[in-house]
C-alpha cells in the first residue's frame, strides 16, 4: 500500500460530492447539543477566584475520594470481570446465556435501584450484610467501601462486555500454537491470550473507570453523602448546586478537566497502540 | 521401527476421515491432497487439537490417543506460523522450553542456539512483524523444535510465502528437515512442495489415502485423476491383456510392457503428437479426437482433446500455428507405445 498516488493526483480523484444535508444538519445539531453545555460551564465559571476555590479542602477531599474509589473499583472490576469475560467467551456451561444477560442488567436499571438492591443485600439487615455484621463486625453501607462497591456494580458490565468482545475477536489458533508448545490453560491465558486482548482490556478499563467516576445514584443510596468518606465529586456538585451554584460550576470543571486529562493519557497509551 | 504409527478415524456429519500413517525416524511424510480432503484434520488430530472418534496415535510405541495437546511429544509449524506478536523471536522460541519447566536462562540459551543454527542470530530481538516470510518460517520451525519433539507437524509450511522466495526457502527447509531425527508429517496441496520436502507421499482424497509411495513413484505412476493432474500426466484405467490395454470407454491403448488384468496407463502430454490428417508410418496408438480448448503452458501450448478418450497434448507455439487448431477442430493424436507407462490398477 503506497500513499503516493493519493498525494500526487488529488485532482484526478473522482469527486465524492458533498455530504447530503439530511445527514449533516442532525449531525451538527448533535455536536452542538453535546458541546454547548460544556461551553456553558467554561463561560459561567468564576475565573477570578478560581485558584482559591479549587484548592479548598472540601474540593480536594471530594476529588481525591472520587479518583481513588474509581481506581480501586476499576481494579476490582478487572480482577472479577476479566475471568468472567473469559468464561463467557471461551466456555460452554448451562445457563451461560442467562448469566450473560444478567451481567448486563446494571446497564439498564436506574443506578438508584442498584443502590437499593445493594442495601437490601449488604445493608445491616440485608441478606448477607447481617452475617457480615454478626460474624465479622463488618458494616459496609455508608463507608468508602460502599462507594467502591456501588461503582463496581454499575461499571463492571462495561468491562465485561468490552473484554468478552476482544476475546471473541482474538485468533484462537495462537492459543492452539501455545498448547502444542506445552502450555497449560493457565499459561496460555496469561502469556498468550491476555497480551492479545490487552487493548480490549484497556479500552474496557477506561470505560469502566469513567463510569465509576461519574457514578451518583447507587452511591448516594448505598453509601450516603458524608464529606470526606462517601461524598464523591458528583455528589459534591449536586450538593453545591443547592446552596452555591458557582461552587458547583467550579467542581464540575475540575471533574471534567481531570477525567479528560486521565482519559487522554490512557487513550494514548492503550487504544491508539492497538 | 516407526516413530509414529497412527490410525485416525473421524466422523463429523458428512465428512469422514479414515487414514493410517506410519513414519520412521528421520523420515518426512507429506500428506498431499486437494482442499477439504481431510489432510489438515489428520494433522490436527495427530496434534490432539481435534478429538478422534476412533483409532489411535502412537509415538515411539507409547499410546498418546488421549494425551492432552500440551503433553504430547510434538512440535507444530502452523500455516501462518502464528508467532506470538508480543514477543521477540527469541522469546517465541524460548516459550516451549519455559513451559516444559526449564529455567529462563536455559530456555533462552537453547532458543539462541537454535536461532543461531538457522542463521537468525541477528534477528533474535526482532518482533515477528519485522521478519520476512522465510525468516518467520524458520523461527516457527525453531520454536517447534525447541521442545525436542519426536513428531514434527507442518501445516502448509510454504503457503504463506510469495512465489519469488519459495524456491530458496523450500530448499532451505528441506535441509533443516533432513537434520531432524524424529518423524515429520507435512501437509500440502502443492505437489512440488511434497516432491522436494518429503521422503514419502501419501495422497489424501475424500478422507482416505488413495496412493502412497516415494515421490518419484507417485510422479511416474499416479493412481487417481487428481494425482495425474497434479503431476501433469494423462491417466487412463482399463484392463490389460499383454501389451494391449482395453480402456473402460472401449478404446484401446498399446503399451510396451505386458500386463494382465486391471491396469493404469499414463503418459505425459508432451508424448502426444498431433496431425491434421491421418499420418503415414503411424505410431502404435492413433486416435481421431476433437479440440476442446487451447491454453498457454510454460513455453508450450497445451491442447485439450476430447472424443473416445480425453487427453492433453503439449506442442510448441510454432506447431500450433502450423496446425491452425481451434476449438471444435478434428485432429489425429498419436502416442508411441514406448511412451505409455502401464502398471497394475
Amino acid at each position: 500500500m503506497t500513499r503516493s498516488p493519493r498525494r500526487s493526483g488529488p485532482a484526478l480523484r473522482a469527486r465524492s460530492g458533498r455530504p447530503p444535508w439530511p445527514l449533516v444538519l442532525p449531525a451538527l445539531a448533535g455536536v452542538a447539543f453535546l458541546v454547548l453545555p460544556l461551553l456553558g460551564l467554561v463561560v459561567r465559571a468564576p475565573w477570578a477566584d478560581m485558584g482559591g476555590r479549587v484548592t479548598e479542602p472540601e474540593v480536594l477531599a471530594a476529588l481525591w475520594l472520587s479518583l481513588s474509589t474509581a481506581t480501586v473499583a476499576t481494579a476490582l472490576c478487572l480482577v472479577l470481570g476479566v475471568p468472567l469475560a473469559w468464561l463467557l467467551a471461551r466456555t460452554e456451561f448451562p445457563g451461560r446465556r442467562l448469566v450473560r444477560a444478567l451481567v448486563t442488567v446494571p446497564l439498564v436499571i436506574p443506578p438508584v435501584v442498584g443502590g437499593v438492591a445493594l442495601l437490601l443485600v449488604l445493608g445491616r439487615n440485608g441478606l448477607l450484610g447481617r452475617y457480615l455484621d454478626a460474624w465479622f463486625g463488618i458494616t459496609i453501607p455508608f463507608t468508602s467501601a460502599a462507594v467502591v462497591l456501588a461503582q463496581v456494580f454499575v461499571a463492571m458490565p462495561f468491562l465485561v462486555i468490552s473484554v468478552e468482545g476482544a476475546l471473541r475477536g482474538a485468533d484462537r489458533r495462537y492459543e492452539e500454537a501455545a498448547a502444542t508448545l506445552g502450555a497449560g490453560r493457565v499459561t496460555v491465558f496469561t502469556r498468550v491470550t491476555l497480551p492479545m486482548v490487552l487493548p480490549g482490556i484497556g479500552a474496557g478499563a477506561i470505560l469502566c473507570w469513567a463510569r465509576a467516576l461519574g457514578e451518583f445514584g447507587a452511591t448516594i443510596t448505598f453509601a450516603g453523602n458524608f464529606p470526606g468518606t462517601t461524598q464523591t465529586m458528583p455528589l459534591a456538585v449536586y450538593m453545591a448546586m443547592q446552596r452555591d451554584p458557582e461552587a458547583a460550576i467550579v467542581l464540575s470543571l475540575v471533574l471534567l478537566l481531570v477525567s479528560l486529562a486521565v482519559l487522554a493519557t490512557l487513550r494514548e497509551r492503550w487504544v491508539n497502540t492497538a | 521401527m516407526s516413530v509414529l504409527s497412527a490410525d485416525l478415524r473421524l466422523n463429523r456429519g458428512d465428512f469422514a476421515l479414515d487414514v493410517s500413517l506410519s513414519v520412521a525416524a528421520g523420515e518426512v511424510l507429506a500428506l498431499l491432497g486437494p482442499n477439504g480432503a481431510g489432510k489438515s484434520s489428520a494433522l490436527r488430530a495427530l496434534a490432539g487439537l481435534l478429538p478422534l472418534t476412533g483409532g489411535h496415535v502412537r509415538v515411539d510405541g507409547r499410546d498418546h490417543t488421549r494425551t492432552p495437546v500440551e503433553r504430547r511429544p510434538i512440535g507444530m509449524v502452523f500455516q501462518d506460523y502464528l508467532l506470538f506478536q508480543h514477543m521477540s523471536a527469541l522469546d517465541n522460541v524460548a516459550f516451549g522450553p519455559r513451559c516444559q519447566g526449564e529455567s529462563k536462562a536455559d530456555a533462552r540459551a537453547r532458543a539462541a542456539e537454535l536461532l543461531d543454527h538457522m542463521d537468525l542470530a541477528d534477528h533474535a530481538r526482532s518482533r515477528p512483524r519485522g521478519l520476512s516470510g522465510g525468516q518467520a518460517q524458520r523461527v516457527a520451525l525453531a520454536r517447534a523444535l525447541a521442545v525436542r519433539p519426536r513428531l514434527l507437524l507442518l501445516d502448509e509450511p510454504m503457503a504463506a510465502l510469495d512465489v519469488s522466495t519459495r524456491l530458496h526457502v523450500r530448499g532451505r527447509l528441506r535441509h533443516l528437515l533432513e537434520e531432524f531425527d524424529g518423524a515429520a508429517v507435512l501437509v500440502t496441496h502443492d505437489p512440488l512442495d511434497a516432491m522436494v520436502l518429503a521422503d514419502r507421499i501419501a495422497v489424501v482424497e475424500g478422507g482416505r489415502v488413495v496412493q502412497e509411495g516415494a515421490p518419484a513413484e507417485v510422479a511416474r505412476r499416479p493412481r487417481t485423476p487428481y494425482v495425474a493432474r497434479l503431476v501433469g500426466l494423462n491417466l487412463f484405467r482399463g484392463t490389460a491383456d499383454g501389451t494391449v490395454v482395453a480402456l473402460d470407454g472401449g478404446t484401446v491403448v498399446r503399451v510396451h510392457r505386458a500386463h494382465r488384468g486391471p491396469a493404469l496407463v499414463a503418459f505425459p502430454p508432451r508424448a502426444v503428437a498431433l496431425y491434421r490428417s491421418r499420418p503415414d508410418g503411424s505410431p502404435r496408438n492413433l486416435w481421431e479426437l476433437e479440440v476442446d480448448g487451447v491454453e498457454r503452458f510454460g513455453d508450450q501450448v497445451r491442447v485439450h482433446l476430447t472424443g473416445p478418450l480425453d487427453l492433453a497434448a503439449d506442442i510448441s507455439p510454432a506447431a500450433l500455428a502450423e496446425l491452425g487448431l481451434v476449438r471444435g477442430d478434428s485432429v489425429w493424436a498419436g502416442v508411441k507405445a514406448a511412451e505409455a507407462e502401464c502398471y497394475p490398477g
